[in-house]
């Protein structure tokens, strides 16, 4: 049979739709908001695409916003790494359930995605205010301990609109695309590479750490990957759950677009986000090849 | 007979409702090589894993060096095994890999470099050390977990179908080596296969399995040549099976009556009554054109069908009583096969000496 790559009209009929969609809905727009990054606002409605590097220069010296630039960054970290944390022993738990029991676990993690974004966020407030479930199962641990007798009644504790906070609602959010590339690459790992080490004399610590993680390492950079990049260009979550002190870069740019109506500034916060995004995937790439040749 | 090294004693192990290995027992002892041979899924493997540490025994003991090792993890076990997939970690370099072992359980490194260079030496990759293990074939790559295994000088060597994955010259190959090896070490090793080529050309002993029993333990010439069971006998080499019903026995004489072949006398001294089986090597039987003389046992059929493997020919017949005899003809000159076509009449002929009396 022809390769329908190979007949001009049809690979066009396939090829159009994706590449029309692709050019009018992310390509276009990526292009009038780099090129609205060097101009300036003339007056409340227009702006005037001067060549200016104004907007960047701003962004970088005003100390305000490289301390929340800074933030996103650290608070994206923390949260990649306790999402990798957590989520390293559940890939590995589905991985050795049953067969029955894995379709179970698999669907208990994906399930979330079936829920709109908003409202698991507005659950979280519910969860995670001065009288939310927490705190009330919180209070309920330490007066059936009989605590308050000795400290005193019980003070609820402040889990929300702080870093905190977001930090939870971010891994809470995040963690399947943790876990599904982990359990991806721990499924694929040849169990008898873990038996092997046990049977040449390593501790099951050091099995963990010679062996599984070093073969699991394309599912770890992935994870770590698909984390933090939308941790650090999240808005809805920090918004929500987030105090005013607790704002990441992705509020500060959707202010400049909506009430700050500045959005050369905004368009130029955004390509500082997308050039640091770019610099992580580049030094990712340089880090597969490198380890080229590694993969199983 | 030296002393055991590792001792099975009526093991069994359970998977559910499914019993893998059942009460089994065997005594191996220091220095040999040792195959477990069976069928797949007869229960080789997992009793090969129990002896590794990775499945636990729902019943009986396993004592290596006379120690009991129901408590002892896979990594303090005395043994060290070699895996079907080689288990060859792809993120280390060959001479990483042979030095892991040593390294996770503290050897200092002075000694470390000259025993991985040695073990290298041993499986002749000693120029391959600094390569990594998607850069070498197949039969390297089992080297190099030879050579992972042999350099923490283990009590007992275990390998899961060490040879399963190799083409069959290498194969041919990897049996001398290994049979050499083990003689120059002088380690215990124990092989689990299918292959009883395999296993005959290598091992001291062999235990033969099915379905979780252990059928026979023998050595090689034993088991082809005295098999205690059907199952044996038609599991190691080729055999005709025939039925026969023993009518007397006297002396050192059993007489029976063999089903498309009539009354044999057997030269042995058997205790068997009832029905039976009897069996010949299709080796020993001769083929010819005229009604052989003497006490050979004669019968006379038409050639079916014809197999050349080069060396050999498989040739089977068919009786007139309705026996299918199969037959090895060695093609001892050029023109040997020119000589026989299908549908010929001819004459099988064995001794009676050579007849297998199998009563299981």
């Amino acid at each position: 049979m022809e390769s329908w790559r190979d007949n001009r009209f049809v690979f066009w009929v396939f090829a159009l739709p994706g590449t029309l969609w692709l050019l009018v809905f992310f390509i276009a727009p990526l292009a009038i908001i780099w090129a609205l990054s060097f101009g300036e606002q003339v007056d409340l409605v227009n702006v005037e695409v001067t060549g200016t590097l104004q907007q960047y220069a701003r962004a970088l010296t005003d100390p305000v916003y490289i301390q929340i630039i800074w933030k996103s960054i650290w608070i994206s970290a923390l949260a990649t790494f306790l999402c990798l944390v957590i989520a390293y022993p559940i890939a590995f738990l589905i991985s050795f359930a049953s067969t029955r029991w894995k379709t179970v676990l698999l669907v208990a993690v994906i399930l979330p995605f079936w829920i709109n974004l908003l409202i698991r966020t507005y659950a979280l407030i519910a969860v995670f205010r001065t009288r939310g479930f927490a705190n009330f199962g919180l209070e309920w641990l330490y007066t059936t301990a009989q605590l308050d007798h000795v400290f005193g009644p019980f003070e609820p504790l402040p889990l929300l609109y702080n870093n905190f906070a977001v930090i939870a609602g971010l891994i809470y959010v995040f963690m399947p695309f943790m876990v599904l590339p982990l359990y991806a690459s721990v499924e694929r790992l040849d169990k008898s590479f873990l038996e092997a080490s046990l049977d040449l004399g390593a501790s099951q610590v050091r099995t963990f750490f010679s062996v599984t993680v070093p073969l699991t390492m394309p599912g770890i950079v992935s994870g770590i990957i698909l984390v933090f990049i939308p941790c650090l260009g999240s808005f809805l979550t920090p918004d929500l759950l987030g105090g005013t002190n607790a704002q990441m870069i992705g509020n500060v740019i959707e202010r400049q677009f909506k009430a700050a109506n500045n959005w050369p500034f905004g368009a130029a916060l955004s390509f500082l986000l997308m050039y640091a995004t770019f610099g992580a995937l580049a030094l990712r790439a340089a880090f597969a090849g490198r380890k080229q040749g590694m993969e199983v | 007979m030296s002393k055991p090294i590792i001792s099975i004693r009526n093991v069994t192990k359970r998977f559910g409702e499914v019993v893998a290995v059942d009460h089994v027992d065997l005594d191996i002892v220091e220095n040999e090589f040792f195959a477990l041979l069976g069928p797949s899924g007869c229960g080789k493997t997992t009793l090969l894993r129990m002896i590794a540490g990775f499945e636990t025994p729902t019943e009986g003991e396993i004592l290596i060096d006379d120690e009991d090792m129901a408590q002892t993890p896979p990594n303090l076990r005395p043994v060290n095994m070699v895996f079907q997939s080689y288990a060859v970690f792809p993120h280390m370099t060959v001479a990483d890999n042979v030095a892991y072992g040593l390294r996770v359980t503290g050897t200092p490194q002075g000694e470390i470099t000259p025993r991985v260079a040695e073990a290298l030496e041993m499986v002749q990759l000693d120029r391959f050390g600094a390569r990594k293990p998607d850069q070498l074939s197949g039969g390297q790559r089992q080297r190099v977990a030879l050579a992972r295994a042999l350099v923490k000088r283990p009590r007992v060597l275990l390998m899961d179908e060490p040879l399963s994955a190799l083409d069959a010259k290498l194969r041919e190959q990897m049996q001398l080596e290994l049979a050499r090896l083990q003689q120059t070490v002088g380690i215990t090793f124990i092989i689990v296969t299918h292959d009883q080529d395999e296993a005959l050309s290598m091992a001291d002993r062999i235990a033969v399995m099915e379905s979780g029993l252990v059928r026979q333990v023998a050595t090689p010439d034993r088991l082809y040549e005295h098999p205690s069971s059907r199952f044996v006998a038609d599991f190691i080499g080729k055999v005709n099976l025939l039925d026969g019903r023993v009518t007397g026995a006297r002396g050192k004489s059993v007489s029976i009556d063999v089903a498309g072949v009539g009354k044999v006398s057997l030269p042995f001294n058997a205790e068997a009554a009832g029905d039976v089986a009897v069996a010949v090597r299709p080796e020993k039987v001769r083929v010819s054109t005229a009604k052989p003389k003497g006490g050979a046992v004669a019968v006379n059929g038409e050639i079916t069908d014809w197999a050349y493997y080069g060396d050999t020919s498989h040739m089977f017949v068919n009786t007139s009583d309705g026996l299918r005899l199969s037959v090895t003809v060695q093609n001892e000159t050029r023109t040997t096969v020119d000589n026989v076509d299908l549908g010929d009449r001819i004459w099988l002929s064995w001794q009676p000496e050579d007849m297998l009396l199998l009563t299981e």
